[in-house]
């Protein structure tokens, strides 16, 4: 059982050092990299189906029993999560083995990649504060490699922000696990739900909260703490800040719900009335930053930073349907933002530019680039039948089932303006004639490598439309993740053996 | 013991905001040393400070004699000395190559990755040379 909880972190090490070793054989080392994702996914997938039907699933490393020791735990929304990253890894080295060049792949990048996957796995499927700690620390190195391999100009000067920001925000992350240790004397997290109730100084509880918030805020990209966001995701290769835009935030609003579900929820009033507020201003400002940008990735990573909003604000509203609005909308603005950026990456291909005004013709030259676009770029503004209408359809009706009409309008007009922006890559990039004079079509590029390209964006396109279409399944799934979150007698239960 | 510990955390952080404030990227580097020494030593001092008491179980007892600091954050404080290491000996380097390649460490003129666009046109200078 427990082997299960830690081999989507151990696989995707192994897959780390055999591919690091044969960094200089470029094609066996990229298969092999696709055979460790494909390898995940199937771990990953019999993780959820064990936790689905045996409920919360717990491992003790080390034999140590909790508190004490490292305690890995899969719920629902860890494996999920697990399993979203797979697929995700999946598509990104599917995509890479086209989008890397020999040098890059010389320099490690395949390693550096399942050592990301490593730990952003690790950060979903463990149990404890310092661990999680840890774990953001992997994940962070190894995103400080990719993002400035190659080393262009553009690549060191957005790498600088970003590393800068995130420094900082580990070291507020550090000092939050300090001083929660000295209140409450344990770093489990089940333990900690138990021990936050006796603290005596619960003003000073409220003041490590926040402290929280800043510190995942900034890995979360929320308002006001996201610049380092827009810096820098769209300079690397289009396979590195494809896998950046779809997890690496998502794995600070994952730390911000399993922290202020489990352990923070001695004073709602204050700390979710602050993350609603937040919430508002990061879907705003970041659908407003993505309006003035004329650069295909730059949009989009302004759009992430208006999508987390709308996240934060699920784990904001705190009702049931809120939670499982926040969970559906994080498994699918995972697939749809990592296949956009996966799209803007086919689209340079065949262009040769990420900028708007020297781009077009591309509905015309290549239609089936234009429809796999259309079916990522609408569900993110939220067009039904496509997942992002059922993601924000939760969410809206959770804000109106308490009476938060303000909110609710917020959403709504982020939305629309969303389909603005949308709109404008569409018009710029797919419809208006190209500037070109031969147009640019699909088949400039090489067979085998158009099919690596094209496969990865058409089945993530796909998972879309199939979440979109069936949505009951992964609603009622959300739903039964969110009872298990704000219910946290059961994952209490599962790690240290007691109820409470 | 504590008090002593807190001015000094709180003189680091100080320190390292205004280092960090400022334009130099170097500066701003040097701020962060500051501040995840600062993070230490919260933690640190998270374990309770007690002086010349071991903490040890003397044979035939089940804990401590006499009440003894916590010893899990020195251990943590010995994890996170390690880590925040890296990341700053990966910093610095990157900074030194930023400085190589970018030939300033003014962060004022540090605008490859962020143009200030034309605002008639809309249009920014081309960096797709390298893009890839």
């Amino acid at each position: 059982m427990s082997w299960l909880l830690a081999l989507p972190i151990i696989l995707p090490f192994i897959t780390a050092i055999v591919v690091f070793l044969l960094r200089k054989n470029g094609p066996l080392s990229r298969w092999i990299s696709v055979a460790g994702c494909a390898a995940l996914l199937a771990v990953a997938i019999a993780l959820l189906v064990e936790v689905l039907i045996h409920g919360v699933i717990t491992g003790q490393m080390g034999d140590w029993p909790a508190p004490f020791g490292i305690t890995l735990v899969a719920d629902l929304l860890s494996a999920v999560m697990v399993v979203i990253t797979a697929i995700t890894g999946l598509a990104v080295a599917v995509y890479a083995t086209a989008d890397i060049d020999e040098r890059r792949e010389g320099l490690g990048y395949h390693a550096l990649f399942q050592v990301l996957l490593a730990g952003v796995c690790g950060a979903f499927v463990t149990g404890d504060l310092f661990n999680l700690y840890v774990w953001f620390e992997v994940m962070l190195i190894a995103s400080f490699g990719l993002l400035v391999l190659g080393g262009t100009k553009a690549q060191l000067d957005g790498g600088i922000k970003y590393v800068a920001l995130n420094l900082v925000s580990t070291v507020l992350f550090l000092s939050g696990i300090g001083m929660l240790y000295g209140m409450t004397g344990t770093l489990n997290l089940a333990d900690l739900h138990l021990a936050v109730g006796q603290v005596e100084n619960q003003g000073l509880l409220t003041v490590v909260a926040v402290l929280f918030i800043v510190a995942f805020g900034i890995k979360a990209a929320v308002f006001p703490l996201f610049f380092w966001l827009p810096a820098s995701y769209h300079t690397p290769s289009v396979a590195v800040s494809a896998v950046f835009a779809g997890l690496l935030t998502k794995v600070g609003v994952y730390a911000l719900i399993r922290m202020f579900t489990l352990v923070f929820t001695h004073d709602t009033a204050y700390t979710h009335e602050l993350l609603l507020v937040i919430a508002a201003l990061t879907m705003i400002t970041g659908v407003l930053g993505a309006a003035a940008q004329n650069e295909f990735r730059k949009i989009l990573s302004f759009h992430i930073v208006s999508q987390i909003g709308y996240m934060v604000l699920g784990l904001a509203l705190f009702t049931p349907l809120a939670i499982a609005g926040a969970v559906f909308y994080l498994v699918h603005h995972i697939i749809v933002k990592a296949n956009l950026f996966l799209v803007s990456g086919v689209a340079k291909r065949v262009t040769g530019s990420f900028e708007l005004s020297a781009m077009g013709g591309l509905y015309k030259s290549s239609p089936l680039l234009a429809i796999i676009f259309l079916i990522p770029a609408f569900s993110l503004a939220g067009f039904p039948p496509l997942s992002g209408f059922w993601a924000k359809y939760l969410l809206v009706k959770a804000s109106l089932d308490i009476g938060a009409y303000v909110i609710a309008a917020t959403a709504l007009v982020v939305g629309l303006l969303t389909v603005f922006s949308m709109t404008k890559i569409w018009a710029e990039a797919f419809w208006k004639p190209s500037p070109t004079v031969e147009a640019p079509t699909l088949g400039l590029i090489s067979n085998t490598d158009r099919l690596v390209l094209v496969l990865p964006i058409s089945a993530l396109a796909i998972l879309t439309i199939i979440i979109g279409l069936f949505p009951e399944p992964f609603v009622a799934f959300a739903e039964r993740a969110a009872g298990q979150l704000l219910n946290p007698a059961t994952y209490v239960e599962a790690v240290l053996g007691v109820s409470p | 013991m504590e008090t002593v510990l807190a001015v000094l955390i709180g003189v680091l952080v100080a320190t390292s905001v205004y280092l960090m404030l400022a334009r130099s990227i170097l500066r701003f580097v040097f701020g962060l040393v500051l501040l995840s020494n600062a993070a230490n030593l919260v933690i640190f001092a998270a374990g309770r400070l007690t002086r010349s008491e071991p903490a040890l179980i003397p044979p035939g007892l089940s804990a401590p004699a006499q009440s003894v600091a916590n010893s899990l954050p020195q251990a943590l404080v010995l994890t996170a000395i390690v880590i925040g290491f890296g990341l700053l000996a990966f910093a610095l380097a990157l900074v030194f190559r930023g400085y190589q390649v970018l030939g300033t460490l003014n962060t004022d003129q540090m605008r490859i990755a962020e143009p200030i666009e034309d605002s008639k046109t809309g249009a920014q200078p081309s960096q797709e040379a390298d893009a890839r």
